[in-house]
Order: structure tokens, then C-alpha cells, then sequence
């Protein structure tokens, strides 16, 4: 068992950072980068973390990156894995690197999801991690295909009426060898689950749940709370697939075995301004249903049936 | 190696001598066959480099960036359609500065669906920052493709190339030309070195956020690395003469213009046509030659404004159109020439979407023009066909259903 004690204390996500106070996505680098380590070629598509990484001529990042365009993710990792077997074949590469893509979910669920598709029926060699804060925050918190329904964000403005979509579900549909999902509150696991990606060949998808501060109205200081409230819930599910098999992780495996009791998704709604507006409105009791619905229908997909005492 | 192919096939054999290591491609008609000859050398083990089947033109030129950053030699191949839906990396592949080449079908745009040879693909480009150039001949295809690796790789110039060859009238027209070994284009073109990479041993941030305070230079140095370009293209050009004895290294090709009193300029393949057309137009006593503009980026500035210097008019053929001023190509001449000589610039619309460009069309309207009988800008090649009496009846159906 890996423990904090026992990561390692090189810290390739430097001081000088231009992102949010308590922003997902830095810690989320941060423990990515100490599970793959330096020789890592790390390639983010346009999102907060084009931008959190801080600006011309200096960068928080200490690994060797290239900023793409928005739709690029599969595609860009796919010239950079080529390139790197053209390097290998000429003899000049001693140790190959592990090729991280970063993207946000508008750059995975909506834009990008055509060249993560190729990417991964062409069974790329890579990392793809979607850090999911369900929205686009980069520019201004607009909708995206992983916003939940009842959520407000700039472009739905009286709540999102539609579900998100399940992508790692969608991965999964690709027979890649390994999907993952993880969170910021478990943040060992989410560790561990790059350590495994690191080893395996093909294409990895990880996706992490980052409850994004100003984008769902919560103080900065309750990003982690958040994070282990979506888990609790039951609306952001931690598990593996991997060998044809699905297989629950941390606390959602304690919640499925019965272990620990699925607390109400309205006590993660609450704490949430962006989920402030659908609550109090009519519609409120309905939307709350739905949602424990998506819950429902998610524990089912991966389970086959929902235990009765969740 | 003197062999007999299809100009597509040209491109691939040329890409092979090249020592390409990496091609991410999508096919297109009339490009495919690059890409399938270009599958088929690997498959069979005459290449080594990676193929990468992307699933769109946008994923090819991603790709092709991304490859290229890692250090290795890239191309890829595209035509009209695939190159309009890459714009946006178009504009990335040369703002990051990735030394690489691409061939384009010239095609022309749908709807009104057309495969046919046009140039609005290359032209609605013109201002992604990459370098153009359109040959006009099989060997010319092989020649260029080669250089354009040094010319691009050059570190004063470092911006990608687009070798732009007509569909079906270059692309699949079977020809004979030399393409040189990849042994011999070793010596011709050393091995890539890149000036930049990504590369774990010097982690550096490529492509962030770049403020106002610094932006404006990032431009200046692309436009620099075009401006370089026109003496680094020429300088390409004249050591492959030297080692394998063929010149392709002007921004303008002239025919017969020494004492011509009139110019004919054009582009791509009609070029040839237009050669006929002086041919024949110089027996019947008229005082005529053409200029090919063979680089549309960097455009031949000084070149034209020294060949117009002394002539009594210019035409200027256009296969596309920029829709609400002119042909492209006249609309850069006359910019160029505006206030340095007031020669008469007169455009001539033509070749669109694969109708036949005739040397004998030329002649008459180059007469017509000298003789002051055609407007600024003419469609020469227009006029009412059997279709379009079908169309207007279909309209008046509508009218009478709709009103
Ligand atoms: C082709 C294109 N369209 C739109 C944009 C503008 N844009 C940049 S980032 C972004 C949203 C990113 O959202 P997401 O992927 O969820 O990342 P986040 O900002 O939430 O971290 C958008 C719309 C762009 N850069 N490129
Ligand atoms: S908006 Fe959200 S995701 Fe973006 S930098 Fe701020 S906290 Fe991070
Ligand atoms: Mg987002």
C-alpha cells in the first residue's frame, strides 16, 4: 500500500501556479506528476490548465509540454507516440517516456471526443486524463456535456434539462485495457490508478471528478468536501475496468458492499450555489429524483442491479 | 531512378527519399493515392516510418504538429475540403513553428459537391503563415517535395510548406520523371535536427499563453521567416542543381518575356496552357509571355514589380475567386504594383472547378483584353448550360408552391 509518506517529494508542479484558490485541477497535476514522473511528456489541450500553468516566458511545470488546440487531444498524442517510436527506431531514445494527455471534459465529452475515439481504436499508447469539473470554466462556466442535469451554468441558465453522458462508458465501448475513475478526496487512489496506467500499453483513460470553486459557487476551503460528497452520493462513482471487468474502488466499493451507507444527493446538491436556483424552484423534488435516478442507472451499468440498501 | 507514375504517386516517392519518419494522413480525393502509395511503401518495408490512420483532416495536422515537436521528420497530404476543415491547425502548425510539409490537391469547394481542380482551397489559406507553392509537372512535383524539407528546416525559416499541385491534371496524369534515391537525397538533406523539442532532458512549456506584451513580436518572426524564405528557397534550389541538375528555385517562372509588351500571369497547371497560348498568340506577330507564379507565399513581390516595369498590360488568370473583390492573384498583383508602375492589370476568371482551361480561350480573350474590349474582371468560361434552364424551372415550381 502506497501511503503520503511514501510519494515521492520531487515536485514537477512548481510554485508560481495562476490558478484559483483551491483549484482541482493543480492538485490533481500535482499527484499525477509524482505517480508519473519526470520522464513524462505532457500535452493539455485548451482549458484552465492552459492558463493555470502560468504565462510566456514562465511555467509552473517543470515536465517538457505542449499546449494544443481544444479538439486535439487524441490526435496530439498520436503524433508524439509516433514520433517517439520514429526515435526509438533511430536508436536515440534510452528510455521512452510516458505521454500524459490532459483535458478538460468540454475538450473530452464535447469537442474532443472524435480524436479521442481514433485515439483509442488505434490503441495509442497513452494516458488521457479528463479532470471532469463539468463545465467549461475557462471560459466562463457555459455548459458541457458532463454538466448534471438541474445545474445552472451560463448557458443554461434556468438548469441544465438534460443528463450527462456516461464517456467512460463510452471509453470502456472501445476495449481499451484500462479506465478509470477517481477523486481529489481519495487522493492515494487516484495515485495508485496512475501508477497502474503508467504500466500498461495501449490507451489509458482516467477520469477525476474537480469540483471547480467559482464554477459551482462553493468556498475555495471546501474543494476536497465537495470531492468526497460526490463520492458519498453516489453521483461520482470511484472504479476500474479493467480486463473486461468492472471493479469499484475506495469508498464506493465500501458503499456497494454495504459497508458504508449512500448519504442523500441533495445534502452534495446544498452545499452548491450552481444547484441553489433548481432546488428552490417547483421543479426542485423532480430534479432531485432524477438525479438519484442517475445515480441508479450508473450503479447499474457497472453492477448489473442496484443493492437494495443503497 | 527514372520511372513512369501518377503525380500522386510522385509525392509519395519523393517523401520516401525525403526520410519522412512520420505520416499522419485522411483521405480525400483526388489525394488518396499519395496516401496508399505512401501505406503500401511501409507495409512492404521500402519506408520506415509511422503511419497514422487519423479519423479527420483536423486530427491529420494535430498529428503532424505533434510529431514533428518530438524531433522527427512529418508530412502529410490533404486536399480541398480536408485542408479547409484543418484551418485552425494550419494557423497552429505555423504559429508553433513545425518545420513541416504537406502536399495539397488543388480542388475545388462544395457544395455544388466538385472534385475537380480548382485553387479556392490553397487560396482561402493564404494567411495561416505557411509557405505555398504550386508546381506545374511531374518532375517539378518530385523536386519540390524534396526541397521543400530543406527550405522549411532552415532554422531563419522554420515555417511549414504546402506543395500545391493541380487534382487530376498533375495528380493522375501518368508521366515520366527522375526521383532520386533516398541514399542520394541523404547527401541532398542531412537528417533533421530540430531546433527545438520536447524533450525530457529540457522540460520547456511550448505554445502558452502569450500576453500582449510579447505577442506581437511571435508575429513578426513568422513574417521574418517568410521574408527568408525567398533567398533560402533559391539557395535549396541551387544545390540540388548542383547534384542532381535540375532548377526549380524562382518564385516566377518567365516564358518569353524578355521584350514581350504583354504579360500573362498564372498559376499551377493552366501554366502550361498559357505556354501554348503565348506559343501560337507570338506566330500570329503579337509581342506576348507568361509569368507562372510558382510561390503564392512568399509572394513574388520584387519579381513582379521588376518583370512589369515597360509593359503595355497584364492579365491575370485566376482559378478561385474572393467573393466580393476578384481573383486572388490579381487582387495581390495589383498590390503589389499599385504605385511602382501603371501598367493595366485586367483578371481573367477561369478553370473553376475542372472545366478545361484551352489555350485557344486564352488567346482569343488576351486579344480581346489587348484590344481594351474586357472589363477589370472577366468569367471568361461562363455561360448558360442546359442545367441551369432545368434549374430555373424547378425555381418557378417553387414560386408557385411557396407563394
Ligand atoms: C476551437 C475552439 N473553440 C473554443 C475555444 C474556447 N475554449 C477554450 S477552453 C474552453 C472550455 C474548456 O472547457 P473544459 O475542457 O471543460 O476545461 P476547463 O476550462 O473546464 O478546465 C473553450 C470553450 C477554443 N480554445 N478552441
Ligand atoms: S476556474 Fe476552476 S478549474 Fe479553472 S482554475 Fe479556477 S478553480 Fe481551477
Ligand atoms: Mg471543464
Amino acid at each position: 500500500m502506497v501511503s503520503f509518506k511514501s510519494l515521492p517529494e520531487e515536485e514537477l508542479f512548481l510554485a508560481g501556479s495562476t490558478a484559483c484558490q483551491g483549484c482541482p485541477a493543480s492538485l490533481a497535476l500535482r499527484i499525477a506528476f509524482k505517480a508519473l514522473g519526470s520522464n513524462t511528456i505532457l500535452l493539455v489541450v485548451a482549458s484552465c490548465t492552459s492558463v493555470l500553468q502560468g504565462s510566456y516566458p514562465h511555467s509552473a511545470i517543470n515536465l517538457p509540454l505542449m499546449n494544443a488546440a481544444f479538439a486535439t487531444g487524441g490526435a496530439t498524442a498520436s503524433g508524439v507516440v509516433a514520433g517517439i517510436k520514429a526515435l526509438v527506431k533511430r536508436g536515440e531514445l534510452e528510455e521512452e517516456p510516458t505521454v500524459l494527455m490532459w483535458a478538460g471534459d468540454g475538450g473530452t465529452y464535447d469537442i474532443g471526443i472524435q480524436a479521442l475515439s481514433g485515439a483509442a481504436e488505434r490503441e495509442t499508447d497513452f494516458i488521457y486524463v479528463c479532470y471532469n469539473n463539468e463545465m467549461y470554466s475557462n471560459t466562463g462556466t457555459q455548459r458541457s456535456g458532463a454538466t448534471p442535469i438541474g445545474a445552472w451554468t451560463t448557458t443554461t441558465p434556468g438548469g441544465k434539462v438534460q443528463h450527462r453522458k456516461d464517456i467512460a462508458q463510452i471509453m470502456i465501448a472501445h476495449r481499451i485495457p484500462y479506465v478509470a475513475t477517481a477523486s481529489l478526496a481519495y487522493p492515494l487512489d487516484f495515485y495508485q490508478k496512475m501508477l497502474k496506467a503508467r504500466e500498461i500499453r495501449g490507451t489509458k483513460y482516467i477520469e477525476l471528478l474537480a469540483p471547480c470553486p467559482p464554477g459551482w459557487k462553493f468556498p475555495s476551503s471546501k474543494m476536497i468536501e465537495v470531492s468526497r460528497m460526490a463520492v458519498q452520493c453516489g453521483m461520482w462513482l470511484l472504479y476500474e475496468h479493467e480486463d473486461g471487468e468492472n471493479r469499484f474502488t475506495g469508498a464506493t466499493k465500501r458503499m456497494i458492499e454495504g459497508k458504508v451507507k449512500k448519504k442523500p444527493v441533495v445534502d452534495y446538491l446544498e452545499v452548491q450555489g450552481r444547484f441553489k436556483q433548481v432546488l428552490a424552484s417547483p421543479e426542485g423534488k423532480e430534479a432531485e429524483r432524477m438525479l438519484e435516478e442517475d445515480v441508479s442507472e450508473s450503479i447499474r451499468r457497472l453492477h448489473g442491479w442496484v443493492p437494495e440498501y443503497i | 531512378m527514372r520511372v513512369l507514375e501518377t503525380g500522386n504517386h510522385f509525392v509519395a516517392l519523393a517523401v520516401r527519399s525525403a526520410g519522412v519518419e512520420v505520416v499522419p494522413a485522411y483521405p480525400i480525393t483526388p489525394q488518396t493515392q499519395v496516401i496508399e502509395k505512401i501505406a503500401d511503401l511501409i507495409a512492404e518495408g521500402e519506408m520506415e516510418a509511422e503511419y497514422i490512420p487519423v479519423e479527420s483532416e483536423h486530427s491529420a495536422c494535430a498529428a503532424l504538429i505533434s510529431a514533428s515537436l518530438t524531433g522527427v521528420r512529418a508530412f502529410s497530404a490533404t486536399a480541398s475540403h480536408g485542408l479547409v476543415y484543418m484551418h485552425e491547425m494550419l494557423h497552429y502548425a505555423a504559429g508553433i513553428r513545425v518545420p513541416v510539409v504537406m502536399a495539397n490537391i488543388n480542388r475545388a469547394l462544395g457544395p455544388g459537391w466538385n472534385i475537380w481542380c480548382d485553387h479556392q482551397d490553397a487560396i482561402s489559406q493564404r494567411d495561416t503563415g505557411w509557405l505555398q507553392v504550386f508546381v506545374s509537372s511531374h518532375q517539378e512535383i518530385v523536386d519540390t517535395v524534396i526541397q521543400a524539407f530543406l527550405v522549411t528546416e532552415n532554422r531563419d525559416v522554420l515555417l511549414p510548406m504546402m506543395v500545391n499541385l493541380d487534382a487530376f491534371v498533375l495528380s493522375h496524369t501518368y508521366m515520366d520523371a527522375e526521383v532520386p534515391s533516398p541514399e542520394e537525397v541523404k547527401r541532398y538533406l542531412p537528417p533533421y535536427r530540430p531546433r527545438w523539442r520536447l524533450d525530457t532532458r529540457l522540460p520547456v512549456t511550448h505554445g502558452s499563453v502569450v500576453y500582449p506584451v510579447d505577442f506581437s513580436e511571435t508575429r513578426e518572426s513568422m513574417k521574418e521567416g517568410q521574408e527568408n524564405a525567398r533567398e533560402i528557397i533559391r539557395e535549396a534550389a541551387k544545390g540540388y542543381e548542383e547534384m542532381f541538375g535540375r532548377w526549380h528555385g524562382d518564385l516566377v517562372e518567365e516564358y518569353r518575356v524578355e521584350d514581350a509588351r504583354h504579360l500573362i500571369l498564372a498559376m499551377g497547371s493552366a501554366a502550361a496552357e498559357c505556354r501554348v497560348a503565348v506559343d501560337s498568340l507570338r506566330e500570329e506577330g503579337h509581342s506576348v509571355g507568361l509569368l507562372r507564379v510558382r510561390f503564392f507565399r512568399p509572394f513574388p513581390v520584387e519579381e513582379i514589380r521588376r518583370l512589369c516595369q515597360d509593359r503595355d498590360d497584364l492579365l491575370v488568370m485566376d482559378r478561385n475567386y474572393s467573393y466580393g473583390l476578384s481573383g486572388a492573384l490579381y487582387s495581390e498583383v495589383k498590390g503589389v504594383l499599385y504605385g511602382r508602375t501603371n501598367i493595366p492589370v485586367r483578371n481573367l476568371i477561369m478553370g473553376l472547378g475542372g472545366r478545361d482551361v484551352t489555350h485557344q480561350l486564352i488567346e482569343r480573350m488576351a486579344v480581346k483584353a489587348w484590344k481594351g474590349e474586357l472589363d477589370d474582371i472577366t468569367w471568361a468560361d461562363s455561360h448558360s448550360t442546359k442545367s441551369h434552364e432545368i434549374t430555373k424551372e424547378m425555381l418557378g415550381r417553387f414560386e408557385e408552391m411557396l407563394d
